[in-house]
């Protein structure tokens, strides 16, 4: 019996549920093209940062502009060039060849920090051809006067306006760090997001013992991080009416089919392939396959959410406190 | 007649346009001013611009001038249409192969900047003493006078020259025309193809050297028909004028402009005429304007073709009735009898005048830019109405020496009053020029007024102050000089107020823009009182507006341009009726657009524009009070207690005063005295480093990296702290050395220009507070008043015993003083801190000949010297001779010391009866290889002349005079890799063949900076440079290998930032190195695109990723003499290139092709790694450098570990 794997993320159809996470990995033709061939069903493109675009910009026109008109020998120090890329040239332009490259959907992805920008660069996202924008929202709250309910009409903000400037599928990756993550989901939605993408892994400064200054560390996931966004989903399948991805923590088939059964749309992986190359995904998807077969899943829409909170045999294990559920598991009865 | 499309550029841009336009090939090297005249051809190239054939010229750059010209010279013989751009000693360079491409009737046109030659001194700017050199190679000569006539006269060369087969020099005067911004009409690409005959261009073709018909030029001739072979080429000099006039006749049909080879302007009757060539043309035209409007009957003769000279044309332009001529020369020519125009006027007169004879003077002027004014002019015309004028002169100086110079009335003006004349005072750094460049294209491009706009620079690279003349016309603007009576003047700099006097120049009723921290309610108690004076008597208008807040506020840093010409344009327009504000608002928006759109991007256009709409609101008028109330005057230029040359000429030459200079104060031949900045204390930093004394561990790296010797490290004897001013500080000194001595860092307030290069090398940190370092940037205005004292303190401070130094440890090297302070060079330059530190181990006996360059320039320009001289008065001694022939120079050096090292033995010898056996023994035998056996030789040099001094002889005579030889001379050619590895390569190489003890220290940016950033041999593979906009696709020259490939040579790689430990000891090796030796210096620049902050630390990375192996190759070492003393390549080297703009633009303009080239530049550095490797050989252990490479930054060192 084949199983049907083929499901819908953002309106898109997919030929199954994995999809690239938006990483380093995107940023090439040819690891995307890989990709492809190995079997994952869409892209996230690397996140264009606004901030850094920003910075880049002046850092460009600071170069540019440093020494020159100073001394009568050396009035500038570069040549003048006119096909420069600045700005969000190159990404759009990568948006445009992974769009001619490749068959699968291809999904930009967006670190925005100003409302203009948000806007600007996902129409200009849009009009690349991307299809469907992933809204990558990584905001700190670092400003102590800052109320969370603040931060979270922030977020609604941009959503909604970026929702009112295109017209292609958005969805909004967050990261867990909310008092209310399911009210939070469900305000987004309101606002315009198409789906959710859970949770954003946020890099974390560390100390360098040696020059004793900050640096930002890249951690690989590991699956222990897909637990928190498998809560999640479980709890807002089928009370948000949103598309729902899960990523983190995704690195084996196992994984997938969790996320699946608590109710994401799709899983997103990254780290796995930085761990088992892009091979691996094959190996994922067939193992997806088997342990379906073996359990007379017919498709992926057929599981999707059949393990979710309102679905599952007990739901309040969604929402008991981790002590307590890891006691019990631990101990083997509940005290 | 075509339609009209105006423009305003200048006029290297103007005739580059049709340089590309008409040329398949052209070989270029770049020089000042010409440098542009080739960059933008190879930008164009690289954008795929074609010329009036279709296809793409092929811009070539070449290893010199005479490079240049040899290739030109080979691409003409093989039938390409060829030019080339030079100027002063470049075109003397290519004199060779011009008298050949003119010997074999080669059409080609060579634009030239005419610029001044290098004699008692180098300038940059303009004259034609290059030009006048070229006369005799048989070229045609065609002067350009104006922007407009620049793309005019390039036109007409290059078609005329097809029919001519005389080659062509077009010049124009250096900087006056060539960098002058003016509206011209500019031609289109099909305008420009209807002046060029292809069936001329066919035949070009046809005489080309091919093998299908085999023909042979170049030949060698004999006394028996050379001659006859010379005068052969008559007929085509006899028909060039006419054909220069037929195609200036279709120039004119075509397009409207007629020139001529002569051409009148004045009185029709004129009894007084001048004959001028050049940009003086326009100046000399407004003032014989305004003298026949006033009734007086002169005129001038404007002189287009020099050569070949048409006497007949020359008489038919000047009126019958003309009595006297004065014939105006920009060159001089020591010793002839008259200048090269004056001559051949007279000599066309005597031949076809007729009539009674004029009286013919001639007379010199604007020798190096030197400023030429219609007063000058009518002083000439003033001249020429004495009974006996003076038949040779000079006007616009004072010649007390010679009193050839004549009088004129400054206060003459043409200046009409519908004329907006701006004067703006800004920085280099804060984008004053930019702002009034684009203005002038504003006005130029979007209005029917004319515009100019002329820009002067001072001769210091950090800090510096730009003059921008300006001025918008109801009509053509003709006169290329300075605005002297501005209606407008803008001080973009408060502090330039205590220090330039801005409002000389400002004419009543003008108006005055100051960019102030103080509102209009508060700022006339901050003005000096001469200011105040000023403002009061001449009636100003006067406006402020807090720039610097603005631009905070926009996010615009120390950019200043955009609101100040906001400001300009609201002020401005109102003075004239040029263009509604609002109107020029939106205008300087859309420019910034252009300007920025396409190199910063949307972030960038947000700032600009707010800071136009800041601009706006912060500008404010200032209600002048009728009262002076300043207590505060302006500073002189240098203190009182300077030496009288200093206070007179230099402290002139500061103040803006260096015109009133009369010839009698200035040095006949060239010669100055060193060590003069430090008098001017032109206190450029905002911020300043701070010493924190508790946190220091003494490590020396701060007073190693600073460029400009502003801080500093001392050794003392506690006691002297008796009589230290309060706010000192000091630390008990961390070694053995000195038990008890107290130690300090010191910084040179005034002198420091705030690069924070210090800060970033700091290895200390705060234990509480991690970013507090040992020495900190902060605020100049909060620490100065102490930081003076106690800098004047320090210099009182002796300096230790040099015998007693470690100079072989970081430390120990920056308690010697250095001989090399406060230069002129860039913030954070990557080469003077290797200057600094080698006249610190050595400057007390060193002889330097320095390649021109950013080296000679921040070494030699005036005002002021950085070389400098210890307590006892010996240091450097320094010249530059040419670009190319440094280690010739120095070589030179080198014969002639050691000739009087043998000619003082000698002398010893015969006067040992009188001297003693002894001491002539001991002068011959000292080795001089320790700092203290040197100190030994000079205590007995001085004895020896106590000693001769007694001794009534010709040899004691003779000995006196030369016994200072006695002394080990340390010599040493310093120059950038431009010279190294290009123009002075030859050179070089023969100086290593020679095996003389000679130093070549190559502080090698991959780039030629001083010009501005042309690519060089050693540029990487992959960079992006002028010269080489698409990218460098050769890989890089490895010039140390080719100097070991000799044997005999000591080389050493070194960066000072990545492993200076190991560049002091290669130092040190090297110089001790009786042979002859080459220092490869990695020196980062502006030119890198990088951080300048940061940029000592970013060399740790160059040297990682193996784009700089560390090495050094001694040939005493005759084992092992190749030592590779950095780690295996660990980084990648695209990683390290990324981080610089050379490379990251070309990635972002060419991906494909910066992929490629990257690539090629990694295989490049394991290829020559893995050679490195062979040579070091299979064992070969890391020298020198220390767990952490030496540099003691990578974790909280202490002094003993950075020194180890």
């Amino acid at each position: 019996m084949s199983v049907d794997l083929r499901t819908k993320y953002l309106g898109l159809e997919l030929k199954n549920p994995l999809v690239a996470a938006a990483c380093p990995l995107t940023e090439s033709l040819d690891n995307l093209r890989r990709l492809e061939d190995s079997g994952v069903a869409a892209a996230v493109l690397p996140s264009l940062f606004e901030e850094q675009v920003a910075h880049e910009e002046l850092e460009i026109s600071r170069v540019y502009e440093r020494g020159t008109d100073s001394f009568a020998e050396a009035l500038s120090y570069f040549p003048e060039m006119d096909d420069y890329r600045i700005g969000p040239d190159s990404y759009l332009r990568h948006i445009e060849e992974a769009k001619r490259a490749l068959s699968i959907p291809v999904i930009a992805s967006l670190n925005g920090t100003s409302e203009g920008g948000w806007i600007r660069y996902a129409k200009l996202m849009q009009d690349a051809g991307a299809d469907a924008l992933e809204l990558n929202v990584y905001f700190i709250a670092a400003d102590i006067e800052m109320t969370g309910a603040q931060v979270e009409e922030r977020y609604l903000e941009l959503v909604s306006a970026v929702k009112q400037s295109v017209a292609i599928p958005l969805a909004v990756k967050i990261g867990p760090y909310f008092s209310s993550p399911g009210y939070m989901a469900r305000r987004l939605v309101e606002a315009g997001a198409d789906g959710l993408v859970l949770f954003n892994r946020f890099l974390q400064p560390d100390i360098d013992l040696d020059s004793l200054q900050t640096a930002p560390r890249l951690v690989l996931s590991t699956p222990f991080e897909s637990l928190l966004p498998l809560r999640w989903i479980a709890i807002l399948c089928g009370r948000i009416n949103a598309y729902l991805a899960l990523t983190s923590g995704i690195h084996d088939a196992h994984c997938m089919l969790k996320a699946l059964l608590a109710g994401a749309d799709v899983g997103m992986v990254a780290s796995v392939l930085y761990k088992k190359g892009f091979q691996y995904v094959g190996t994922i998807l067939q193992e997806m396959q088997a342990w379906m077969q073996q359990r007379e899943y017919e498709s992926v829409s057929q599981m999707r959410g059949s393990m979710s909170q309102v679905n599952c045999p007990d739901p309040a294990a969604f929402e008991r406190g981790n002590y307590m559920k890891a006691l019990t598991s631990f101990t083997g009865k509940f005290i | 007649m075509a339609e009209q499309r105006f423009v305003t550029l200048d006029g290297n841009e103007a005739t580059a346009n049709i340089a590309h336009l008409c040329n398949e090939v052209m070989a270029i090297y770049p020089i000042t001013p010409s440098s542009g005249l080739g960059e933008m051809p190879d930008a164009w190239a690289a954008a795929g611009r074609k010329n009036i054939f279709g296809t793409v010229p092929d811009v070539v750059e070449m290893q010199s001038e005479a490079g240049a010209a040899g290739a030109v010279h080979g691409a003409l013989q093989a039938g390409a249409l060829t030019s080339t751009f030079t100027a002063s000693q470049g075109l003397l360079l290519m004199i060779p192969n011009m008298f050949k491409i003119a010997g074999e009737l080669t059409p080609a046109v060579f634009h030239v900047t005419a610029r001044t030659i290098a004699t008692h001194a180098l300038s940059i700017f303009g004259d034609h003493s290059d030009v006048m050199a070229c006369r005799s190679t048989g070229w045609a000569m065609l002067s350009s006078a104006s922007v407009q006539e620049a793309q005019d006269m390039a036109l007409i060369a290059q078609a005329a020259t097809l029919e001519a087969r005389v080659p062509f020099l077009h010049f124009y005067d250096g900087f006056r025309i060539s960098h002058e911004v003016n509206k011209i009409e500019q031609l289109t690409d099909e305008q420009v193809a209807q002046m060029i005959d292809m069936e001329l261009v066919r035949a070009h073709r046809r005489r080309a050297l091919n093998p299908e018909e085999p023909k042979l030029r170049g030949t060698a001739q004999n006394p028996d028909h050379f001659f006859q072979g010379r005068e052969a080429c008559n007929p085509f000099y006899l028909r060039c004028p006419a054909i220069v006039q037929k195609t200036m006749d279709k120039f004119a049909r075509l397009f409207g402009r007629q020139y001529h080879l002569f051409d009148y302007a004045g009185s029709p009757e004129a009894d007084r005429v001048l004959v001028i060539m050049g940009s003086g043309i326009g100046v000399v035209e407004e003032a014989v304007d305004k003298l026949v409007q006033e009734g007086q009957k002169v005129g001038v003769v404007k002189v287009r073709l020099f050569r070949p000279f048409d006497a007949k044309a020359l008489v038919m332009a000047i009126p019958k009735t003309t009595k006297s001529i004065a014939v105006l020369d920009r060159t001089k020519e020591p010793g002839a009898a008259g200048e090269p125009l004056y001559q051949d006027v007279v000599t066309a007169l005597a031949e076809e005048w007729t009539g009674p004879m004029p009286r013919v003077i001639g007379g010199r002027y604007g020798l190096s830019s030197k400023e030429f004014t219609p007063a000058m002019a009518a002083g000439v015309f003033g001249e020429l109405a004495k009974p006996q004028p003076k038949k040779h002169f000079t006007v616009g100086i004072d010649d007390d020496v010679t009193h050839l110079s004549i009088d004129y009335d400054p206060s003459f003006s043409t200046e009409a009053d519908d004329v907006t004349r701006a004067v703006f005072f800004g920085l280099g750094s804060d984008g004053t020029v930019s702002a009034n460049r684009s203005s002038v294209k504003i006005i130029g491009e979007a209005t029917p007024w004319y515009a100019q706009g002329y820009f002067v620079y001072d001769s210091r690279k950090a800090g510096s102050v730009t003059t921008s003349h300006v001025r918008f016309s109801p009509r053509p603007i003709k006169g290329s000089y300075l605005v002297h009576k501005a209606n407008f003047v803008a001080c973009h700099q408060f502090h330039f107020l205590e220090r330039i006097d801005v409002l000389s120049l400002a004419e009543p009723g003008a108006t005055f823009l100051l960019n102030s921290p103080y509102g209009p309610e508060e700022v006339w108690d901050h003005l000096p009182r001469e200011v105040q004076e000023q403002i009061i008597q001449k009636k100003l208008k006067f406006y402020v507006v807090d720039a610097y807040r603005v631009a905070r506020e926009t996010g615009m840093g120390v950019r200043i341009n955009t609101i100040m010409q906001t400001c300009f344009f609201k002020l401005a327009t109102r003075l004239h009726k040029m263009l509604p504000p609002e109107a020029a608002i939106g205008h300087i928006k859309e420019m910034i657009k252009l300007t920025y759109g396409k190199k910063g991007g949307e972030k960038v256009l947000q700032q600009n524009y707010a800071a136009v709409d800041g601009a706006l609101a912060a500008l404010h008028e200032v209600q002048v009070p009728d009262q002076v109330t300043s207590k505060v005057h302006m500073v002189p230029p240098v203190p009182d207690s300077a030496p009288p040359f200093v206070k007179e000429v230099l402290g002139a030459i500061i103040a803006n005063r260096g015109d009133e200079i009369p010839v009698s104060a200035m040095p006949a031949d060239g010669t100055f005295p060193t060590g003069t900045t430090k008098y001017e204390k032109r206190s450029i930093a905002q911020d300043i480093p701070i010493w924190d004394e508790k946190i220091c561990i003494q490590c020396g790296l701060c007073s190693l990296s600073c460029p400009h010797a502003a801080i500093r490290m001392k050794a003392f004897d506690p006691s002297l702290l008796d009589r230290a001013p309060a706010g000192f500080k000091s630390a008990d000194w961390k070694g053995k050395e000195y038990p008890g001595y107290k130690m300090c860092i010191q910084v040179a307030p005034d002198d420091c220009t705030g690069c924070g290069l210090c800060v970033d090398v700091c290895p200390a940190k705060d234990k509480v507070r991690a970013k507090h370092k040992a020495i900190d940037m902060e605020a100049k205005l909060q620490h100065l008043e102490r930081e003076r004292a106690n800098f004047e303190f320090f210099l009182t401070i002796p300096d230790v015993d040099r015998s007693t130094v470690k100079a072989d440890t970081i430390k120990g090297s920056q308690l010697l003083l250095p001989l090399f302070e406060f230069s002129g060079a860039c913030a954070g330059c990557g080469e003077t801190p290797y200057v600094k530190l080698i006249t610190q181990l050595f400057g007390d006996r060193m002889l330097i000949a320095n390649a021109t360059g950013c080296s000679s320039i921040y070494g030699g320009n005036l005002p002021c010297t950085p070389y400098t001289t210890n307590p006892e008065g010996h240091g450097p001694s320094w010249s530059n001779s040419l670009f190319e022939d440094a280690a010739e120079f120095g070589f030179g050096f080198r014969l002639a010391i050691d000739q009087q090292v043998t000619y003082c033995h000698e002398l010893l010898r015969r006067l040992a009866g009188e001297l003693g056996d002894a001491l002539v023994a001991a002068l011959i035998n000292n080795p001089q290889e320790t700092e203290e056996q040197i100190a030994q030789q000079r205590r007995m040099v001085r004895d020896l002349k106590d000693k001769l001094a007694t001794i009534a002889s010709p040899d004691a005579n003779s000995l006196a005079a030369s016994a200072d030889f006695l002394i080990r001379k340390s010599v040493w050619s310093f120059g950038g890799d431009g010279w190294a590895y290009d123009i002075g390569f030859g050179g070089l190489d023969h100086v290593f063949a020679s095996g003389r003890d000679v130093n070549l220290l190559v502080l090698d940016t991959e780039v030629y900076s001083n010009t501005g950033g042309q690519a060089s041999k050693s540029t990487p593979r992959g960079a992006v440079a002028k010269f080489a906009a698409a990218g460098k696709r050769g890989r890089k020259k490895d010039l140390g290998l080719i100097a070991m490939s000799y044997g005999n040579v000591f080389v050493g790689q070194i960066a000072l930032g990545a492993n200076p430990l190991h560049a002091i000891r290669t130092i040190l090796a090297a110089e001790s190195y009786r042979g002859t030796s080459l220092l490869i210096a990695y020196c980062h620049c502006i030119g890198h695109g990088i951080d300048m902050t940061t940029a000592m630390n970013h060399q740790k990375e160059a040297v990682a990723c193996g784009h700089w192996p560390l090495y050094h190759y001694d040939p005493r070492d005759t084992q092992q003499p190749f030592h590779l003393d950095s780690r295996k390549p660990t980084g990648a080297f695209r990683e390290f290139a990324m981080k610089e703009a050379r490379f990251a633009m070309l990635a972002r303009s060419k991906p494909k092709e910066s992929e490629r080239l990257l690539k090629l530049a990694e295989e490049d550095i394991a290829y020559r790694w893995a050679f490195y490797e062979q040579l070091a050989g299979a064992t070969h252990q890391v020298a020198i450098s220390g767990e952490d490479g030496g540099d003691g930054a990578k974790k909280q060192a202490t002094s003993e570990e950075v020194n180890a």
